[in-house]
């Protein structure tokens, strides 16, 4: 507890993530529905932390996904769940659900809490093309969808446009991180992309929503992937080496439902999680080893890094170029291809990505030494969430 | 010709059907607070300024500048399909909230921030009225 209030308190090491799972990721595999893809995910990421899924006492289901508690109650035969919830944020969703499940570990409700996600985003309904039927989109529903503005690459397209306006950032910067991400899902082998990407490529392929060009889009995935966030002191007890989670914290911007109405437009919710998260945390953006950053699209991740403080407002596009974010780069970013290239697990892939680094198991994409990252999350018109983790 | 190609309209509320109202009559309109007198938009029940309940409807000039913009390519809709490429601005209005609609009346190529633009309404069929933005003469 000294060392919990000299770092600020609240969850600082409370939790650990004790199990990671996942499928084959990729485009029309046919390999089962979205709630079997999150069933198979789930029962791989409880084995790997060497429990029983009987042993599992609380879950988060993604709150617009295919499953809800009651079936992993029903499939898995648990006795007792004793905490579910749901964090409807979109692509923030999952990061954020590390914050309730480390909340519900360290308050003792329960021990063991499931954070799955299966989804057939290729083979059914594209995510893209049914955001309005969530109810957090009723606004730019109501008044923005019948002008034309359908789509996450439409309604984050203005911030990007602003962004290049006022800073001088550029598509070929954009490019940069399409290409080292690509390059990462080469390297992990589990991902829907496999071949490898110039910034030629990028500049050459087709525009979506100006300046997005189909290469600063992210995937629509078929897959299923899951964690175990577990009480630190559960986790002593299991089968992989402990990976504490530090500090976390979510934000939501102001005018969280419109972007057009938010008094700063390049404003988002990680700019108020992530101070929150590094005071818990007590470490500095210099420490961190790897980054797992959501990047839905390209520019989310450009803007991410700035909240983040590893670079200075505007500065996003110059600190990304030179193949910084790769691998012996100054910050290695999305060791496993991210929603670019891997597969759009909204995110929960990132998390498994943060901790198979942070166990030293990133194979071919291991960023030697790494012992400390942080993964986020972007979501619903930029609600962000964050986790700092350590291997313990 | 399927439903799929009909432009999505708008399901207005209680709270928001005088927006729609005012468009139908070529107006622009957002909320007041009767308390303390702020505008806001898009149409909500509660002042996030004082928390007052008790507003007014006010017909903006129409004036304003470009905030930004994306030139939408792809079409998500198949209702957009025929008029794309289409111009979607965010405007910054002279009273202080903001407004998007498509952009009419110039090549995209030359728009940047701080643009002067005008509000002018469009109903295309028995769709709604929207807003579109228009350079400003000169």
């Amino acid at each position: 507890m000294a060392d919990s209030q000299a770092h600020g308190g609240g969850l600082f090491e409370r939790a650990a993530i004790t199990g990671i799972g996942e499928t084959a990721y990729g485009r029309g595999l046919q390999q089962g529905s979205a709630l079997s893809l999150q069933m198979q995910a789930s029962l791989a990421a409880i084995a790997d932390a060497g429990l029983s899924p009987r042993d599992i006492d609380g879950v988060i289901p993604v709150a617009t996904g295919a499953a809800v508690a009651e079936d992993f109650i029903t499939n898995f035969g648990i006795p007792d769940l004793r905490f579910s919830a749901t964090t409807p944020m979109g692509g923030a969703s999952c990061v954020a659900a590390i914050q309730a499940a480390a909340a519900a570990v360290a308050s003792g409700i329960c021990r063991h809490v499931l954070l799955p996600i299966g989804r057939t985003g290729y083979s059914g309904t594209r995510i893209g093309a049914r955001v309005h039927e969530m109810p957090q989109f009723r606004t730019i529903g109501e008044f923005e969808l019948p002008l034309g503005n359908i789509a996450p690459a439409q309604i984050y397209a203005p911030m990007a446009r602003r962004h290049m306006e006022l800073y001088g950032t550029t598509s070929r910067q954009l490019a940069e991180i399409a290409v080292t991400t690509r390059q990462h899902a080469i390297l992990n082998g589990n991902a829907a992309m496999t071949k490898p990407l110039s910034i030629d490529d990028h500049q050459t392929s087709r525009m979506i929503a100006d300046p997005l060009r189909l290469f600063d889009c992210s995937l629509e995935s078929d897959g299923g992937a899951a964690v175990v966030v577990s009480s630190a002191e559960a986790a002593r007890d299991l089968r992989q080496p402990r990976v504490l989670v530090m500090g976390v914290a979510e934000g939501h911007p102001d005018s969280p439902s419109v972007i057009t109405q938010r008094p700063d437009i390049l404003k988002i919710g990680l700019g108020k999680a992530a101070p929150r998260a590094f005071a818990m945390a007590g470490v500095k953006p210099s420490d961190i080893h790897v980054a797992e950053i959501y990047d839905c699209f390209t520019y989310v991740v450009l803007r991410q890094l700035e909240e983040l403080g590893f670079c200075a407002p505007g500065e996003g596009g110059s600190f990304v170029e030179g193949g910084a974010l790769g691998l012996g780069g100054r910050l290695p970013v999305n060791t496993h291809g991210g929603l670019l290239s891997q597969a759009h697990l909204a995110g929960m892939n990132h998390i498994v990505e943060l901790v198979r680094q942070l166990r030293g198991h990133g194979g071919a994409a291991q960023v030697e030494g790494a012992t400390l990252g942080l993964v986020t999350g972007y979501g619903d018109m930029g609600d962000g969430s964050i986790a700092i983790m350590r291997r313990a | 010709m399927s439903d799929a190609f009909a432009k999505p309209v708008p399901r207005p509320s209680e709270d928001t059907q005088p927006y729609w109202d005012g468009l139908a009559r070529g107006e622009l309109l957002v909320q007041r607070c009767k308390d303390c007198g702020r505008l806001r938009h898009y149409p909500r029940p509660v002042c996030d300024g004082c928390w007052s309940m008790a507003h007014e409807w006010v017909a903006l000039s129409g004036h304003g500048t470009v905030h930004s913009w994306t030139v939408c390519h792809h079409p998500f809709h198949l209702g957009f399909k025929a008029q794309s490429p289409y111009v979607l601005l965010t405007i910054d209005l002279a009273e202080g909230v903001r407004a998007m609609g498509q952009l009419r009346g110039m090549d995209p190529a030359g728009l940047r921030l701080g643009l002067k633009v005008r509000v002018d309404f469009e109903r295309e069929g028995e769709g709604p009225v929207l807003p579109v933005f228009r350079p400003e003469a000169g």
